[in-house]
């Protein structure tokens, strides 16, 4: 299905959001998550469905001030 | 030494991760400072998320996310409940920006995202202005410690308004106040460590110097020397001239 990862359209096949970061190979990264701008703790992420059109935020720590 | 939400840090200097040259000599000015506290971003995981974090796991410093860009108290919210779960801990520099060329805090959204992360568990480290009214509201939300800027970030301004920091420290004696912001050269660190601040934060000055271990340990060793000025109990200025020099015992020879 289409969703919106990180801002850029991707096709992929996913019923969660657990699968829909396995699928982008995420399945062990240290990320937290947000869907549709909410933010889906890592315990949540099994059962929370994600349909065509989610925009899903994969983030991480980076640098900052 | 600083003392937030009950954890006492080991130095007065909390220094910023952006912008270093490379990985390598991040590393080394946190080495070379002794740095108290680092902050960090969430940003889109691109691939270099996860060898960041190893790389601050292996300093050893205390994390302090932030949630620098955010422009309302939602996404700040959002983006401290994501950095809580991903680093373990529940402080959080709240940033709500509201004037994009200033990167002003908006503080009607500041407060009002204070008081729902302190509800939620959060221990908030705001970044704020000097206002008094500002401020108090904050504490009311249940901050216990301020972060008003010294000037805007990124700008190296130094202390735009020492007399409104000053203030701040006489309203809120027991309140840990911490310069966040603006800072350009270690004469402005001890500047606000004079002041009775308890710590400053910076990142540009440190990350953009020539060198910036150098510039670190610099900044370092004047916030450690402006909070020994403040506790030594400095002298009042005088408009005129006073001898030091005894007049008494002067030999008469003209």
């Amino acid at each position: 299905m289409k969703l919106t990862i990180n801002g850029e359209p991707r096709e992929i096949e996913a019923a969660t959001v657990a699968e829909a970061l396995a699928a982008l190979d995420m399945a062990e990264a240290r990320v937290a998550t947000a869907l549709n701008g909410a933010f889906v703790p890592a315990a949540a992420r099994d059962a929370t469905p994600v349909t065509p059109g989610d925009a899903l935020e994969i983030v991480a720590p980076m640098q900052g001030g | 030494m600083p003392v937030f939400y009950g954890t006492e840090i080991a130095s007065p200097l909390m220094l910023g991760t952006a912008q270093y040259p490379s990985p390598a000599i991040l590393a080394e000015a946190f080495r070379a400072s002794g740095a108290g506290i680092a902050t960090v971003s969430l940003r889109r995981e691109a691939g270099g998320g996860q060898d960041f974090l190893r790389l601050m796991e292996e300093l050893g410093v205390p994390l302090l996310p932030n949630t620098a860009g955010c422009h309302s108290a939602r996404e700040a919210i959002t983006t401290a409940r994501m950095a809580r779960e991903l680093l373990g801990t529940d402080w959080i520099k709240l940033e709500v920006i509201g004037h994009t060329d200033l990167l002003a805090p908006d503080v009607f959204q500041l407060v009002e995202a204070a008081r729902a992360l302190t509800e939620d568990g959060f221990k908030v480290f705001p970044y704020c202005t000097e206002d008094l009214s500002v401020c108090g509201r904050l504490l009311d939300a249940g901050c216990e410690v301020l972060m008003p800027w010294g000037a805007p970030i990124g700008s190296g301004l130094g202390l735009s308004n020492p007399h409104g920091l000053k203030a701040l420290r006489a309203a809120f004696p027991d309140v840990p106040l911490v310069v966040d912001a603006g800072i350009g050269l270690p004469s402005h660190a001890a500047a606000a460590m004079e002041l009775g601040f308890d710590a400053v934060l910076l990142n540009t000055a440190v990350a953009k110097a020539g060198d910036p271990a150098a510039m670190a340990r610099a900044m370092a060793q004047a916030a450690e020397a402006g909070r020994a000025a403040f506790l030594a109990d400095p002298m009042e200025p005088r408009e005129m001239a006073v001898p030091s020099t005894p007049v008494i015992g002067k030999a008469f020879l003209s």
